[in-house]
This record gives structure tokens, C-alpha cells and sequence, in this order.
């Protein structure tokens, strides 16, 4: 090679990895430039997470070769991935909560330097890239940010000459993503290679200069992010693009579930307590709850749907009546149903088959009434069947069971569980998280014709898109306090990010003097 | 088991092949079955060369516990006596099992039911109260199962209230009930002319349990444990409140989405199992004892906690489970008596199985692969 076209930072030839039931990378080559910020895009389940911990030398591949910095390189491990420049920001942090983001940076590196050595590198770091940083803060005091901060500055004390991020902004707000690209891109200037693996289009066009987009194991696209649509990346990553969603107008009815002024302590230790919380949805609407994730939805959730009872009386009501201390089973009983974020463990049992898993939420018709509580497997099968049909899952029958299903059929199942026994309120929390795009749509569909028909609909999500998608409110939640509701075709991207840090208080107080 | 550690002991072996575990996407029906089946044949394999190593013919001795138990219409009803409290035991034990209760202290709810049944039989002795067997049976198997599950309350108030571990709680109940019992044997309740011997007075005939067939110790509470199992299973798999218990063990956060008491699982749990071991104990001195001693119990608590798990905590798996660690701890006091080794040996099978199945159960979920040494190469 000549000294003018130096050799890549990172090649990956011919790649294959496979594993008992699916085949996660299957013949994948690319290539990173020096100071190169290259996206890999692709669905939750394309097999980008595998390929990474590949680069990474946390998975060995079945077959093909790695080049780092021209010379053939695998590593055995990631502790030697990070002493040969390679270094990866996961998107779930790893840090001590009640230690100082110095002591946190201290404990994961390898070589051995004294504490002060660490707070001037963070120090220096910090300035070089637009990365501030008090050396000194407890973990527990820093928002999500700045927590991704302190993963981001133990990476760059490494030095990296490759820096992958795993899905970095699913847990910001929109300006701090603003902030997290500017320092990306100047680290990109230095010299350092990034690797950023994302299924958000928008992000990828506005930070990306090359993209490899991957289906189903197998590479579909190496195109220029800059110079594509969302529609074109779209059809690369699932060879269609997304239905539009139909949005009637809202025919409004009674107040369905009404939260009034909720105060709740919350169980967990470093939990979020709820403070004053107040919002109603009527029947006919979807009304959206945004924020960055932590800031008390876990909480607000488990008081709504009666796996917390303990929420103040009459703090809760269902068509007037107080539910604040009845248990989830009573809840449904009068109408109130709810989806979880998570599928597995909680939303179903994992080992029981798709006709059982139907008896957690449905045994109210599914067992005889009397006190013996018969139940009949006969009815939990067809009942499954029916939901198997009406929302089109991929499934191996009724008696799948309910870990052998992917997460997006699953969600499908669980999703039409609750929708087929006609609530008269659904509470749905994070409804496509981690699920591919088709099905994302067609949750969506479902839930706007639920509304049509009259059932009152609480969304909670991370994902903005999303909740601009669905919702004819919304509200944003925030420490525990939650936003006054604002009209979803009055609101902006920028609004609402805003109100995610907190900050409604002067936004709602210019607009009133304003109105 | 961690996939990777054993990658590097195969890569470190270079030129040999390697074994690796790797999780299926659903579990082994076929291996559910077979595992219980290959843990035996381990056992007997291992067994084979323990009696080699004693300096015992290996065939006389697998004969002792595999054929002396079933040759004659005797021993058979032998094989039922001692099967039968270790599948009215295990029959409780399985739905806390599932439950995610774990009642480890059998042995103490079985020692309370000898108890509390033995003090009732005492009782109705001394005061010459007239009864029949047929009528008897039922109280004293009810006041048996009502010690039983109070001794087990304990545990699970402890828990309700404390959260304390339910497993020490159970355990340690076992050491107080069985001084409990040597209290009362060897003061209050001894014998005034048993010779200073620690026994109670032998209870009246009428207080037993009716015998079930014409020769042998066998006796009604055989016929019951199968009841029994018949009913758990209905109870376990065709009722709402059987369900409720078992989901509340392997998803606890889908019980709570659901609605699922775990106050009320927990209570269940630990008084079922407590009250059917305590209807064992029952059984034990209304049956073949005919009183109360230091040695009510012959270890069936524990060995119940084995009959569980090889029975794959299943009502019907239980029972077979049931009668091929009977046959053990017959072989170990045929070994002792006939071979000249320690009765000990029992308890040596019993763990071996145990230590077995729980190995062998890794292939429900996992499947063993073996890599050529080629792929080493291409890390290399």
C-alpha cells in the first residue's frame, strides 16, 4: 500500500456467525476509514449487537477475518480489544451509583494510575472535546446525560483509535443529542474512528459520512447516509417502507381514568417519587406520557395498574369511582387493562405456552366462577387461537411457548390479549420497544383503532416519533413531576425536549401570557 | 454453565476436539424424561465400584437394592410402607417446589404430625375411649396434618412478617421438633412400665390404621397417597388457584402484573406441604410404629426432598420416584444385615441420584456439541 492511501482503521472480511436457531452475521465485510463515523443500521434482531461484540472479542466468529489497522487481528478478549485502541460505549451503563464519576472512570481502566492522575485526564479530556465533566459529582446525582458522559470520557482515557457506540441516544433528550454529536464529530476530527450503531434514520443522515445497513444477518446496503431519504434507508433496512398510520378526528366521551394530584414515595432505592401528579384521558383519545426513562414512569405505571396499591385514596379513579388501593385483577374486572414494558417474565411467563400465559389477564372469563375456579384448557387454547388469527402472529400454535416467540410477535400476542378483552382503558407502556418495524405499525394501527372505537388510551414511550405518531395529547414527565398536557399537532420536537428536562414551568408561563 | 470457560480450555488443548454446551431454543421434552433415567444409571455405574471397593461381589449387592426389594408378595408390601410416606411428603413439597417456596424441613412437619397424632392415639389409650379403626383413621390423619401445617406456619409467618428465609427457618424447625419429641419420649409421655426405655405407651388396636392387604405393614394411607396424587394434579393443573402458585415461582413480577397474591402463595405453599408431611407422620405411628419414639422418623422428610425432583415435580412422576428410593432405603438395611456395610450407604445412593439427576438436567435446556479443532485455527 502507498504511503498516500493508508490502510483502513478496521475491515471486517467475510464475517459468519452462527448460532442454534439463527444465523446472526452471515458473510458481512466493512470498512472503517481513520476519522471515519460509520453507522450500522439495521432493526432490533439484523445482528449489529453481534457483530460488535465481534470487533470487541466478546463472540468469536464461525468463519472470515479482521483487519485492524491493516494487520490480520481478532480479540481474545474485550480487555485486549481496549489495549489494541478498541473501545465501546454500551447502551447500558455500568456504574457505580453512590461513587464519584472519577472513582467510577478509576475502576474500569486497566492500568494502574493514581486518582488525581485520573481527575486531571478527565480534566484535559473534557476541554479537548467538549466534554464537561465534574470529577468530583456522585454518580447518583448526574442525569442520564451526563451518566453517557462518564461511560463516554472511561473510553476516551483509553485513547481509542476505534470508539463503537451502541444505540447512544435512546436514552436522551433531543438537545443533549445535539451536544453528544458535536463531541462525537470532533473526536471523528482527532483522528478517532466511531462506529455507530442505530436504527434511528434521522440521526444517522445528520451525523454519519458512510453506512452499512444490515437484514436479517446479511448486508443489504453500503450507501452514503447524507445522500439517501428516510424512505430509501427504510427500504434497506426492511426491504419496505412504513405504512402511513390513518388518524381520525377524536370523538371524545367521559373522562375514563382520572389522576389526581398523585403523591407516591417510591419502594426502590435510587427509585423516582412521584410529586403531585394529575391527568385525565377521556374515552376516544390516546393520550401520550414522553420522558427519558428513570424519571418516575416506572413508578407512575405500577400505581396505575394496580401492581402498587399503595397510591393515596381517590388519587386514582376509573370513571369516578376510586381504584387507588384495588389490586390489578380488580382493576380489569371493571375495564382497566395494561401492557408492560417488559414481555418476558412479566407481561407473560416465559416457559408457559401462548393458552396459558391467557389465564394472567383473562381468568376472569377463562376459570368457572364459582370458588373451586375451574379452568378449562380448552377455552385458554381457543381464546389463544383467536388472538394468534386476529393480530397475526408468528407463532408455532397455541402451544408455543411464550419464550420461543420474537419479541415483536410477542408483543403483538400480548398487545391483542389485552385489546381482545374490550377494555374501556388501556394503558400501554413502551408498545414497540424492540420491536421490528413492521409490527411496530401494525401495534400502532391496533391501538388508533381502539381509540376509534372508543376506548380511552394511555401511551408511555421513549420514542418522540412514536408518541408524535399516536397521540392527540401529551405530557411529559419529568423528576417525577409531570407537564400539563399540551396538544400533539401544538407541539414540536424542540418543545418537548425541552419539557423532558424539566423546564415547562417558563415555557407554559410565556405561552399563558402569551394566549 | 459459562459457554466461554469451556471455549478456553478446548483452545488450550489445541489439536484435541471439545465439548460445548449450547442452550437449545426449547427445552428437551425427550431429555425431561430421560435425564431421571440416565441419573439412575449413573448411580448404579458408580455403586457398581463402591461395592468393588468394599470387597463385595457388585451383582449381589445391585441385587440387594434392585431385586431383593419386588421378589416376594412381603417385600412388596415392605416397598409400599416405606414408599408411601415419602410420596405423601413429596406430593406437598412439589407445589412449594414450583411455588418458589422452599419447605426444605419436611422432616419437622412429619415429627409434629407423629406428635400431635401419636399424643391423640396416646390419649384416646389411656382414657379407654371406644373406637374402630375405619372411624379413627380420619382423625388421627387430620390431627397429623393439623401439626403438620402449624409447625410450617411458622416458617411462613417468619416470612410474611420478617422476610426470613424460609429455607433456614424450615431447616432449623427440624432440630426443635426433634428435641420436641425427645422431650416428650423421654419425660411426660414415657412409658411408666416400659422399662425406662424413651417410648410412649403402645397405642390401643383400634387407634390404627386399617392394614390393606392380608399380609404385610401396608396400610390405607398407600390407598390415600395415590388419592392424593390424583388430586394434586387437579389441583395444579386444572384450577386457577394451583396456577396462580406456579406462576407466582418462575415469574414473580407476572404474578404481580397479573394480580397474583405471593402473601397468599407463600401461605399455601408451606401449609399444604406442611400439612400433607404432617399427615405422614401420621401415618407413620398409627401405622407400622403403634407409638411414639426418638426414631419416629426414618430421614423421610429429606429423602422426600429427592423423590421431588427425580419425580420432575409432577404429581404422577412422584409416585414412581417415590417407590425407587423406598427401594434404597430398604437396600441399605438389606446391605447392612446381609453384606456387613453401614446402613450409611443408603444415604449415599440417595445423594449420588440426586447429584446426577441435577447434572444430567443441564441437557433439558442445553445440547452438547462437538467442535473439531479446526475453528481454534481460524482465531489463531
Amino acid at each position: 500500500m502507498s504511503a498516500t492511501a493508508p490502510p483502513p482503521r478496521l475491515a471486517l472480511r467475510h464475517i459468519t456467525k452462527r448460532y442454534p436457531s439463527v444465523v446472526a452475521n452471515d458473510d458481512v465485510s466493512l470498512s472503517v476509514a481513520p476519522g471515519e463515523i460509520h453507522a450500522v443500521l439495521g432493526e432490533n434482531g439484523a445482528g449489529k449487537s453481534t457483530l460488535m461484540k465481534i470487533i470487541y472479542g466478546a463472540v468469536k466468529p464461525d468463519s472470515g477475518e479482521m483487519l485492524f489497522e491493516g494487520r490480520p487481528f481478532f480479540a481474545k478478549n474485550p480487555r485486549d480489544a481496549r489495549s489494541h485502541g478498541i473501545s465501546m460505549v454500551f447502551q447500558h451503563f455500568s456504574l457505580f451509583d453512590t461513587l464519584s464519576v472519577a472513582e467510577n472512570i478509576w475502576l474500569g481502566l486497566d492500568q494502574s494510575i493514581r486518582l488525581d492522575q485520573v481527575r486531571e485526564q478527565i480534566a484535559a479530556t473534557a476541554e479537548k472535546f467538549g466534554l464537561p465533566l465534574e470529577a468530583d459529582r456522585p454518580v447518583h446525582t448526574l442525569s442520564v446525560g451526563e451518566r453517557q458522559r462518564v461511560e463516554i470520557m472511561r473510553s476516551l482515557l483509553t485513547q481509542p483509535k476505534l470508539l463503537i457506540l451502541d444505540e447512544p441516544t435512546s436514552v436522551l433528550t433531543p438537545q443533549a443529542v445535539d451536544k453528544l454529536f458535536a463531541t462525537l464529530r470532533q473526536l471523528a476530527a482527532s483522528g478517532c474512528s466511531i462506529l455507530y450503531i442505530s436504527h434511528k434514520l434521522d440521526e444517522i443522515r445528520s451525523l454519519c459520512t458512510n453506512c452499512t445497513v444490515l437484514r436479517g444477518g446479511r448486508v443489504t446496503g453500503k450507501v452514503d447516509p447524507r445522500e439517501e431519504s428516510n424512505a430509501s434507508l427504510s427500504r434497506l433496512m426492511i426491504g419496505a417502507e412504513p405504512p402511513l398510520l390513518l388518524h381520525r378526528d377524536a370523538k371524545l366521551g367521559a373522562v375514563a381514568l382520572d389522576v389526581k394530584q398523585l403523591t407516591l414515595k417510591s419502594d426502590a432505592m435510587f427509585g423516582t417519587n412521584l410529586d403531585h401528579i394529575s391527568l385525565h384521558v377521556r374515552e376516544g383519545e390516546i393520550v401520550g406520557i414522553a420522558g427519558v426513562s428513570g424519571n418516575g414512569q416506572q413508578e407512575l405505571l405500577a400505581a396505575l395498574s394496580g401492581e402498587n396499591p399503595r397510591a393515596p385514596s381517590q388519587s386514582v379513579q376509573l370513571f369516578g369511582a376510586d381504584i387507588a388501593s384495588a389490586p390489578p385483577n380488580r382493576r380489569r374486572s371493571l375495564g382497566l387493562f395494561f401492557v408492560p414494558e417488559e414481555r418476558l417474565g412479566r407481561g407473560a411467563v416465559p416457559v408457559h405456552s401462548l393458552a396459558m400465559n391467557n389465564l394472567l389477564t383473562r381468568h376472569h372469563e377463562l376459570a368457572s366462577r364459582n370458588a373451586l375456579a375451574w379452568v378449562s384448557p380448552a377455552r385458554s387454547r381457543s381464546l389463544a387461537k383467536d388472538i394468534i388469527a386476529r393480530f397475526n402472529v408468528k407463532a408455532g400454535g397455541d402451544s408455543a411457548a411464550a419464550k420461543s416467540l420474537s419479541g415483536g410477535n410477542l408483543q403483538k400476542y400480548i398487545v391483542g390479549r389485552e385489546i381482545s378483552a374490550k377494555p374501556k382503558v388501556l394503558i400501554v407502556a413502551q408498545p414497540t420497544w424492540g420491536v421490528d418495524v413492521g409490527a411496530a405499525a401494525q401495534i400502532r394501527a391496533e391501538l388508533l383503532k381502539l381509540r376509534d372505537e372508543g376506548c380511552a388510551v394511555l401511551v408511555v414511550s421513549e420514542e418522540l416519533e412514536e408518541l408524535f405518531e399516536l397521540c392527540d395529547r401529551m405530557h411529559v414527565i419529568a423528576k417525577g413531576k409531570l407537564s400539563p398536557s399540551i396538544a400533539t399537532r401544538d407541539a414540536s420536537v424542540e418543545l418537548i425536549g425541552e419539557w423532558m428536562s424539566g423546564l415547562w414551568t417558563t415555557s407554559v408561563a410565556a405561552e399563558s401570557t402569551t394566549a | 454453565m459459562d459457554e466461554r470457560t469451556l471455549d478456553n480450555l478446548g483452545s488450550r488443548r489445541k489439536h484435541h476436539r471439545m465439548i460445548r454446551l449450547e442452550p437449545r431454543p426449547q427445552p428437551s421434552i425427550l431429555w425431561t424424561y430421560a435425564s431421571p433415567a440416565l441419573a439412575l444409571a449413573i448411580t448404579v455405574f458408580v455403586a457398581v465400584f463402591i461395592f468393588i471397593a468394599f470387597g463385595k461381589d457388585p451383582v449381589r449387592g445391585l441385587s440387594i437394592f434392585f431385586w431383593e426389594p419386588i421378589k416376594s408378595p412381603y417385600a412388596l408390601t415392605e416397598l409400599i410402607l416405606k414408599a408411601t410416606p415419602l410420596m405423601v411428603i413429596a406430593l406437598g413439597l412439589i407445589l412449594s417446589f414450583r411455588a418458589n417456596v422452599w419447605n426444605i424441613g419436611a422432616e419437622g412437619q412429619f415429627l409434629l404430625g407423629a406428635i400431635v397424632a401419636g399424643g391423640l392415639a396416646v390419649w384416646v389409650t389411656e382414657n379407654q375411649i371406644a373406637t374402630q379403626r375405619w372411624a379413627f383413621a380420619p382423625i388421627v390423619l387430620l390431627a397429623g396434618a393439623v401439626g403438620g401445617a402449624l409447625w410450617a406456619s411458622i416458617a411462613a409467618l417468619c416470612k410474611d412478617k420478617f422476610n426470613a428465609n424460609e429455607i433456614l427457618v424450615t431447616l432449623m424447625l427440624v432440630y426443635v421438633a426433634n428435641l420436641l419429641l425427645s422431650y416428650l419420649v423421654f419425660g411426660p409421655w414415657k412409658d411408666p412400665k416400659g422399662f425406662n426405655f424413651p417410648q410412649s405407651i403402645r397405642f390401643s388396636d383400634d387407634t390404627l390404621l386399617p392394614r390393606l392387604f392380608a399380609t404385610g405393614r401396608a396400610h390405607v394411607g398407600f390407598a390415600l397417597s395415590i388419592l392424593l396424587s390424583a388430586l394434586m394434579w387437579i389441583f395444579m393443573f386444572r384450577m386457577l388457584r394451583g396456577y396462580q402458585l406456579q406462576v407466582g415461582g418462575i415469574a414473580p413480577l407476572a404474578a404481580r402484573y397479573a394480580g397474583f397474591s405471593p402473601r397468599g402463595a407463600l401461605w399455601t405453599a408451606l401449609l399444604v406441604s406442611g400439612a400433607f408431611a404432617g399427615m405422614a407422620g401420621a401415618m407413620e405411628v398409627a401405622g407400622p410404629m403403634g407409638q411414639l419414639t426418638p426414631y419416629v422418623s426414618n430421614g423421610y422428610g429429606f429423602t422426600a426432598i429427592i423423590v421431588a425432583f427425580v419425580g420432575r415435580l409432577h404429581p404422577v412422576g412422584v409416585v414412581f420416584a417415590a417407590f425407587l428410593l423406598s427401594m434404597f432405603l430398604i437396600g441399605g438395611e438389606l446391605s447392612q444385615s446381609r453384606l456387613g456395610l453401614p446402613s450409611a450407604l443408603s444415604g449415599v445412593f440417595q445423594g449420588l441420584l440426586l447429584f446426577a439427576l441435577l447434572t444430567c438436567d443441564t441437557l433439558v435446556n442445553n445440547r452438547i456439541r462437538w467442535v473439531g479443532a479446526k475453528k481454534s485455527e481460524a482465531h489463531a
